[in-house]
């Protein structure tokens, strides 16, 4: 049984702790409001490339001349993967669902016999991972000095695959990431991004396009673009929904402490209780022996 | 006159979206103005001033730094990496984005991509010049 004294610093912890997780927990609604605006206000552009890359590809038939960002090396042999997560933790499932898809995709891959090559950008991912991938993991992308996300970090991360996919160092690239559905909804996706997947558009495919200048020009300059722009979206999506997890990760820490304070109070009580009675019954069984 | 359908979208938001009646653009191979009926067009642009016209007499001015034209039947779509409004500029951020070009003149050893480079600070010495900053 402990005593009156140690439950009462157990309490004044839980507290103590308690305070802490609702603070993260409204920190991470005002920055997830600031997140999911910028995610939404993405989306038209990475949208629109998409569309406009599907009317201009619709047009090409893949032959040698076709860049290699759009119809692949020709083989598949090395897979490259690309895991964002995020760059801090207590945030619930978050990381570690990024990561077992992930890992769930490099191990199918890796039994087929392909050769797995990994950029970690983030460093929860890469803690996860370096366990069983220490030898595949190539590069760690640190963006925690980044305090507003910008485009300039999704054209880093492009401009970091691109070296690599012209250096010949893999084959196809898939870039996982967590698409913001809700605040209570996250889903771990993994979307190939080279060669890039075109969806086909039904639209406008019979109108003739003047192209200003040369067709492959722009295709070839679109195709890296499109690849940035991906990214970028992905990196967005990925911080709306890190501030999601976390704050519904930290709202039932919050009501859990809640639950373990009021727990702990009643044993204090009972304790307390039981003490008072216990003293009573020993002065009043010393005056009645009197 | 008749109008059609232009969205001005750059990587972080929307800038504009509605109708208009013209549309002058800053293409790499000169500029063009988009009016509606335009043939399908898809060009990509270099770093200038994209100048809307929804009433006449009324010009609105953004400052794109490169991006994508694509013009077919729904009307005119611009997809530019960077985009800043006239009314937003300031002799800072002009100051800045000259900076960019500059290092971008000096990181790179491509000639396409050194011409590119040198004619986006000229253009930008311009924009600064006509605003008088």
């Amino acid at each position: 049984m402990p005593s009156l004294k140690d439950l009462r610093n157990r309490i004044a912890s839980v507290k103590a702790t308690q305070k802490i997780t609702k603070a993260m927990q409204m920190v991470a609604a005002a920055k997830l409001r600031r997140a999911q605006t910028a995610a939404e206000a993405a989306r038209p552009y990475a949208e629109r490339m998409s569309s406009v890359l599907g009317n201009l590809a619709s047009g090409i038939v893949v032959g040698p001349e076709t860049p290699r960002l759009l119809a692949g090396t020709g083989s598949d042999r090395v897979h490259l993967l690309i895991v964002c997560t995020a760059e801090r933790g207590l945030c619930g499932a978050f990381n570690s669902s990024i990561a077992r898809l992930a890992r769930d995709h490099a191990n199918r891959l890796m039994a087929e016999g392909k050769t797995v090559k990994i950029i970690c950008v983030g460093k929860k991912g890469y803690d996860i991972l370096r366990r069983q991938f220490a030898q595949q993991i190539i590069e760690l992308i640190d963006l925690r000095s980044v305090r507003q996300l910008g485009f300039e970090q999704g054209d880093m991360i492009a401009q970091k695959v691109l070296a690599r996919f012209e250096a010949g160092e893999f084959d196809v690239a898939t870039l996982f990431y967590s698409r913001f559905r809700s605040v209570i909804a996250q889903i771990p996706t993994a979307q190939q991004i080279i060669p890039a997947q075109i969806e086909a558009s039904g639209t406008s495919s019979d109108a003739v396009y003047d192209y200003e200048p040369e067709e492959g020009e722009i295709l070839a300059t679109l195709l890296p673009r499109n690849l940035t722009v991906q990214i970028f979206r992905a990196l967005l999506e990925n911080a709306a929904s890190e501030q999601g997890a976390r704050m519904s990760a930290m709202d039932s820490a919050t009501r859990n402490a809640g639950e373990m304070i009021k727990k702990q109070t009643m044993t204090y009580n009972r304790s307390r209780q039981a003490m008072i009675t216990k003293e009573l019954i020993e002065i009043i069984s010393g005056a009645e022996a009197l | 006159m008749a109008t059609f359908n232009f969205e001005l979208v750059s990587p972080e938001r929307v800038l504009f979206s509605g109708d208009v009646d013209a549309v002058v653009l800053p293409a790499t191979e000169g500029d063009m103005t988009v009016l509606a009926g335009h043939a399908p067009t898809m060009t990509a642009l270099k770093t200038g001033f994209l100048v809307i016209t929804s009433n006449p007499g009324n010009g609105r001015r953004i400052l794109v730094r490169g991006g994508f034209a694509d013009i077919n039947q729904n009307g005119l779509t611009v997809l530019a990496e960077r985009a800043l409004p006239a009314e937003e500029l300031t002799q800072e951020t002009l100051d800045h984005e000259i900076l960019q070009a500059e290092m971008a003149y000096d990181a790179t050893n491509d000639p396409a991509a050194k011409h590119a480079a040198e004619s986006a600070v000229a253009q930008l010495r311009e924009a600064k010049a006509a605003l008088n900053f």
